[in-house]
């Protein structure tokens, strides 16, 4: 038993080491047609990867946008700050779509007030006028950007037992921007979503012709193998190994371009998006990109090399 | 070894029109026989091979490989038949981006023979076929008769129970017809079943073996050693 299992994985070895060989000597021996493939592969892996870089500069664009847009809590003088402090971490408690809360007390919103309007003698002799610090303490609230969840956290603010600490939220005021922002930023994602499905179709499709036409060139070859009684494996075995290698060669083109490119490019992207790094995306994210391109250019070639040798066997 | 029992094969053309080609066809093909099968170009020969091969299946009827009924063989059986089978073509159907060499190894290497094994016996085929000086050619290097040697040499490497050749000197000189029927002649000598599927009455009329004459899709004539008269 152990003998048959034995020299049953042997001749699985061989068999493989055989279709590897043939798949490099095909490989070799079609440059031209290989060259194209590789081409093509490289093209449309590039096209996922700026789909991918795009995404990337469309989600900090979003969420520097969301990040600008808040509510806040203004509190009577009669609340301490540590009081005010309990509230923001039982806002935090009770809601978990909050990106940030941010203190503000009367001192800080007078300094910033100082800071922003000092040169506006009208204001400043106003103030003056008051005699104390008039600016209550706050808590700036930013969530994930849904108006819903706003209403939620004011809603929370309002009708709490820490309700009576508070002087009032400005979310009514705000809803409408709030709204706004949030349809423009949800329509800015399912554009950028639709647009990468349609991109990654046509790039499937385009890898997938490529492929069936390298293949159909070996039309002939694969009647003859069946003739001469080759497993199926055996016959498809050297395309998908000719795709996997497709795959790594347009992986190995795509990664280095990506890199230069984006090390490159990184400060004129700056300039547009102010604060996005593009180089630093992409090393943050460098697995998925691996993953992406690597994942793209293997699967497509190899499910390609699958389909289409299928289809000949089938004749 | 192989029998075919009413067997009968029709095409339909793209309009659905039916074309018969073979046409309740019963036939028993014994070992260590030489039989040629004749007639017209068109009339069937190579749907005939196509059927033993099992490349193709029949409308109605049944055909036999050592007693394996092929409409119910399964792929994995089909493989083993056709590895039984040595097959030499017209169009040689040799693999274009493999050396005369690999094309040879090819056979032994889809049967997972060892590389020893292969390295032993490929050159000793290809010294018999003369071919050892073009080892390393690619069949677009080769002549005519070259290409069918390869062929020939590729279709009895791993001494298959029976050799088919459809149509095997129709693209080749007087000489090397001579040579290739001189070669499958010397095969069936050695024990081997041989199919000869041709239209070449010269050919034929020299061999003295038997004929199976085809004639519209009809076995016209049956003849132990038989002439090529249509």
């Amino acid at each position: 038993m152990l003998r048959g299992r034995g020299a049953h994985f042997i001749r699985m070895f061989i068999n493989f080491k055989r279709t590897l060989t043939f798949a490099i000597n095909d490989f070799s021996r079609n440059k031209g047609i290989s060259i194209a493939a590789i081409f093509v592969l490289t093209i449309t892996i590039l096209l996922v990867t700026c789909l991918f870089f795009f995404q990337g500069m469309a989600n900090y664009l979003t969420s520097q946008i969301q990040d600008k847009i808040d509510i806040t809590a203004y509190f009577k003088d009669v609340a301490q700050e540590q009081e005010i402090l309990d509230v923001k971490e039982e806002i935090l408690k009770m809601s978990p779509n909050i990106k940030k809360i941010d203190y503000v007390s009367k001192d800080e919103a007078f300094a910033s007030f100082s800071e922003k309007y000092g040169d506006n003698p009208t204001l400043s002799k106003a103030l003056r006028e008051v005699g104390n610090n008039p600016f209550p303490a706050s808590l700036n609230i930013t969530t994930n950007g849904d108006p819903l969840q706003y209403a939620v956290v004011s809603n929370i603010l309002q009708t709490s037992n820490f309700s009576g600490l508070i002087d009032k939220v400005d979310f009514s005021q705000k809803k409408d921007t709030i709204e706004k922002v949030y349809s423009i930023t949800s329509n800015i994602n399912i554009f950028g979503l639709l647009l990468g499905i349609i991109l990654i179709v046509v790039a499937i499709l385009v890898v997938f012709n490529t492929i069936k036409l390298v293949i159909e060139n070996s039309k002939e070859e694969i009647g003859t193998m069946r003739i001469v009684g080759a497993s199926d494996w055996f016959i498809r075995g050297p395309f998908v190994i000719q795709g996997v290698i497709y795959g790594v060669i347009a992986f190995l083109i795509c990664i280095l371009i990506s890199a230069v490119s984006a090390y490159f490019l990184s400060p004129k992207v700056g300039i547009i998006l102010s604060g996005f790094n593009m180089f630093s995306y992409f090393l943050t994210n460098l697995w998925i990109f691996v993953l992406i391109q690597l994942g793209f250019g293997i699967g497509v070639g190899v499910i390609s090399a699958l389909i289409v040798v299928k289809r000949h066997l089938e004749i | 070894m192989i029998k075919f029992n009413n067997v009968t094969k029709i095409y339909h053309d793209s309009k659905g029109n039916p074309n018969v080609v073979l046409h309740n066809i019963s036939l028993e093909i014994k070992e260590g026989e030489f039989v040629s099968i004749v007639g017209k170009s068109g009339v069937g020969k190579t749907t005939l091979v196509r059927l033993i091969l099992g490349l193709e299946i029949p409308t109605s009827g049944e055909v036999y490989f050592k007693d394996i009924k092929l409409s119910d063989a399964d792929p994995l059986k089909f493989q083993e038949i056709r590895r039984r089978i040595g097959c030499i073509h017209q169009d040689y159907k040799l693999l274009p981006k493999k050396t005369v060499y690999e094309n040879v190894a090819y056979i032994l290497q889809v049967e997972g023979k060892e590389n020893e094994e292969i390295e032993r016996e490929v050159p000793k085929v290809l010294e018999v076929i003369g071919l050892k000086n073009k080892i390393d050619s690619f069949p677009n290097e080769l002549s005519g008769g070259e290409k069918q040697r390869l062929a020939i040499a590729r279709a009895f490497v791993n001494h298959p129970d029976i050799i088919i050749a459809d149509e095997p000197t129709g693209n080749l000189d007087p000489y090397n017809t001579y040579e290739v029927i001189s070669l499958l002649q010397k095969m069936n000598k050695a024990g081997k079943t041989i199919i000869l599927a041709t239209h070449d009455r010269e050919t034929i009329n020299k061999l003295g073996k038997r004929v199976i004459t085809i004639e519209n899709g009809e076995i016209l004539r049956d003849e132990i050693e038989g002439r090529f008269i249509i």
